[in-house]
C-alpha cells in the first residue's frame, strides 16, 4: 500500500530513450490518465495508440490497471511502443459493410459500364435474382444496424491499415458476387428453363431449391441477430467485463449448448442458403473462404474461453457441433 | 527468411538469423540431404542435356523438347519443399515458398507445356536456363549447410548469380507468356463463358496478362531483396575474415 506521489517516466521500447518524465502522479492513476498525460506532451501519438508496457517486450498494459496495484517502485518505469495510426471499430464496420451493400445494388442496377450498353439499367427477369438482392441488402443493413446499435466492442480501435485490408476483401466479393448473379446471362436453378417470354416453368426442382435457401437464410439472420443480442446483454453498458455465453429463453440461442461462436455458425448457414440460392460458383468461394476465417477466429475465442474460465462447459465446440 | 520469387530467385533460408532452438531431427536431415542431392543432380542432368542436344544440333533452337521431361520431373518434385516447410524440418514459411513453386510449376505446365506453339521460342532456352543454373546452386548450398560443410564459393554464387540470373529468368518468362497469348485467346485455353450451370467465367487470357503485370511489383521487391541479404551474408562473413 503507497501513499504519496509517484513518478512516472516513459522509455521508448527500442530505443530506450527517455521520451517523458512526470512527476506528481497520484498512485491511484490508471494508465489510461497515464497515456492522457503522455499524449500531452506528445500530441502526435493519442491514448489509442500508445502500448504501455512494464518490459520493453511483454504484454501492453490495461487503460484500467492502477498504478499503484503494478509491481513498481515510487518511481515507475514504462515502456512505450506507438501502435500506429489507429481507426476506430465502428468506422471500420460501417465501411466495410456500407460498400457491399451499395455495390451489389449498383449491379444490380445495372448500371452503365458494367455490362453491355442494351443492358443499362434493364433489371434481370429472373424473380431468384430479385430475391437475392433483397437478402444480400437484408444482410448487409442488418450488419451496419447491428454495428450502430447492438455490438460493444472491447477495443475501441484498429490499426488503421485494417481498413484497407478488409474493405478490399468486403468489396472486392461483393462485387464479383453481385457481377454474376445480376448478369444478363445468369442462369438461374431452375431446370429446363425456356428462354421464351410466354413460357411459364413448372413447379420443379430448381423452385424447392430456391424455397429451401430463402428458409436457411432467413433462419439463420434471424438466429446470428439473437446471438448478437444475447452476446450484447452479458455486458452491461460501458463496461469490458467477461462472461461464459448461455443458452436464453429464445429458442435460437440454445445453440450455445453445442458451439462456443454461434455467430459464426449462424453466419455460415446463411451463406450456405445464398450459395443454394443463387447456385453461383463465386458465392459458394466466398462462404468458403469465410467458413475458414471464422473457424480460425472460433477456435481462438473457443481457446481463450477455456483460458479464462474453468467451469468452461466442456461439451461445446468452437464452430459447428462436435465436428470443429 | 524466404525470398518469394517469381522464377529465378533462390529461397533465401535464414542463414544469417540467430540459430533456431529446434533443428530438424537426424532422421530428416538425412532426407533433406538425400532429396537436395537428387534435385542437385537432377538440375546437372538438364544443364549437361542442354549442353548435349546444343553440340549436336549446332544451335539454340528447340532445345526444350531435350530437357522437357527431367524439366518436368524436377521442378514439380519442388513442391515437396512446401511440405517440408508446412511438417517444419525447413523454417521457411509455406506461403512464401508455396508461392515460389506454384510460379514455377505454373510456367512449366500452365505456360510451356500447354500452350504448344511456345515450345520452340527462345524465350523458353532463356528461362530454363536460368532456372537450371539457380538451382543447381540452390540445392547444392543447402546440401552443404545440412552437412555444415559450406564452402564460401558455393554461399557467394548463390548471392551473386542472381543479379544476372533473376534478370534473366524473370526475362524468359516474360517473353513466353506474351508468346502464348495469342494461341489461348485463338482457341480459348482453359477459359469458362457465361451462360452456364454454376454462374461462374474464367479468361484464362486476361488472366495470363494480370500474371505479367503482377511482376512489376513483385520483381523489384524480390530483387531487391535478395541484394539486402547480399549485403547481410557476404558483408558479415568478411568482417570474420579480417579479424
Amino acid at each position: 500500500f503507497k501513499h504519496g506521489i509517484c513518478t512516472v517516466e516513459i522509455l521508448d521500447a527500442k530505443t530506450k530513450d527517455k521520451l517523458c518524465f512526470l512527476d506528481k502522479v497520484e498512485p491511484n492513476a490508471t494508465i489510461g490518465e497515464i497515456k492522457s498525460m503522455f499524449h500531452k506532451s506528445h500530441p502526435q501519438w493519442y491514448a489509442a495508440r500508445q502500448s504501455i508496457r512494464l518490459d520493453p517486450k511483454g504484454k501492453s498494459l490495461k487503460d484500467e490497471d492502477v498504478l499503484q496495484h503494478l509491481p513498481v517502485g515510487t518511481t515507475a518505469t514504462f515502456y512505450f511502443r506507438d501502435l500506429g495510426a489507429q481507426i476506430s471499430w465502428v468506422t471500420v464496420f460501417l465501411t466495410e459493410y456500407g460498400g457491399p451493400l451499395l455495390l451489389y445494388l449498383m449491379f444490380y442496377f445495372r448500371v452503365p459500364f458494367i455490362y453491355a450498353p442494351k443492358y443499362d439499367f434493364t433489371t434481370s427477369k429472373h424473380w431468384v435474382v430479385h430475391l437475392a438482392c433483397m437478402c444480400h441488402s437484408f444482410h448487409y443493413l442488418k450488419r451496419l444496424l447491428e454495428t450502430l446499435f447492438v455490438h460493444r466492442f472491447s477495443h475501441g480501435t484498429m490499426p488503421l491499415r485494417n481498413i484497407f485490408k478488409n474493405c478490399t476483401y468486403y468489396w472486392g466479393f461483393a462485387a464479383w458476387m453481385a457481377y454474376y448473379i445480376n448478369h444478363p446471362l445468369y442462369t438461374p436453378p431452375i431446370r429446363y428453363y425456356i428462354n421464351h417470354p410466354l413460357y411459364t416453368p413448372p413447379p420443379i426442382y430448381g423452385e424447392q431449391q430456391v424455397r429451401i435457401a430463402l428458409i436457411i437464410f432467413l433462419f439463420c439472420q434471424v438466429g446470428n441477430f439473437s446471438i448478437h443480442i444475447a452476446l450484447r446483454n452479458l455486458r452491461p453498458p460501458g463496461s469490458k467485463t467477461r462472461k461464459i455465453p448461455y443458452p436464453t429463453k429464445n429458442p435460437f440461442t440454445w445453440i450455445f449448448l453445442l458451439v462456443s461462436c454461434p455467430n459464426y455458425t449462424y453466419e455460415l448457414g446463411s451463406w450456405f442458403g445464398f450459395t443454394l440460392m443463387t447456385q453461383c460458383l463465386p458465392v459458394a468461394f466466398f462462404t468458403a473462404v469465410g467458413f475458414i476465417q471464422m473457424t480460425v477466429w472460433a477456435k481462438g475465442k473457443h481457446r481463450s474461453y477455456l483460458k479464462e474460465f474453468r467451469d468452461y462447459p466442456p461439451l461445446r465446440s468452437p464452430i459447428l457441433p462436435f465436428v470443429l | 527468411m524466404s525470398a518469394p520469387a517469381m522464377g529465378t530467385t533462390k529461397t533465401a533460408h535464414s542463414d544469417v538469423a540467430p540459430k533456431k532452438k529446434r533443428g530438424p531431427g537426424a532422421l530428416a536431415t538425412a532426407y533433406l540431404v538425400i532429396y537436395n542431392v537428387v534435385m542437385t543432380a537432377g538440375w546437372l542432368v538438364i544443364a549437361v542435356g542442354l549442353v548435349r542436344a546444343y553440340l549436336a544440333r549446332g544451335s539454340y533452337h528447340g532445345l526444350y523438347y531435350s530437357i522437357e521431361k527431367p524439366l518436368k520431373f524436377f521442378q514439380t518434385g519442388a513442391l515437396l519443399e512446401v511440405l517440408h516447410c508446412a511438417v517444419g524440418i525447413v523454417p521457411s514459411s509455406v506461403v512464401l515458398t508455396g508461392f515460389q513453386v506454384l510460379s514455377r510449376v505454373f510456367l512449366t505446365w500452365a505456360v510451356t507445356h500447354s500452350v504448344r506453339e511456345v515450345q520452340n521460342e527462345d524465350s523458353v532456352l532463356l528461362f530454363v536456363s536460368a532456372w537450371t543454373i539457380t538451382e543447381i546452386i540452390r540445392y547444392s548450398f543447402y546440401t552443404f549447410s545440412l552437412l555444415n560443410h559450406l564452402p564460401y564459393l558455393i554461399k557467394w554464387a548463390r548471392y551473386t548469380f542472381f543479379l544476372v540470373l533473376y534478370p534473366m529468368g524473370v526475362t524468359g518468362e516474360l517473353l513466353t507468356v506474351y508468346a502464348a497469348l495469342p494461341y489461348v485467346q485463338k482457341t480459348g485455353l482453359y477459359s469458362v463463358t457465361l451462360p452456364n450451370k454454376y454462374n461462374f467465367s474464367f479468361d484464362y487470357h486476361t488472366f495470363l496478362i494480370l500474371t505479367m503485370v503482377s511482376y512489376i511489383p513483385l520483381f523489384p521487391q524480390l530483387y531487391f531483396h535478395m541484394m539486402r541479404q547480399r549485403k547481410k551474408v557476404l558483408c558479415h562473413v568478411e568482417e570474420y575474415k579480417t579479424e
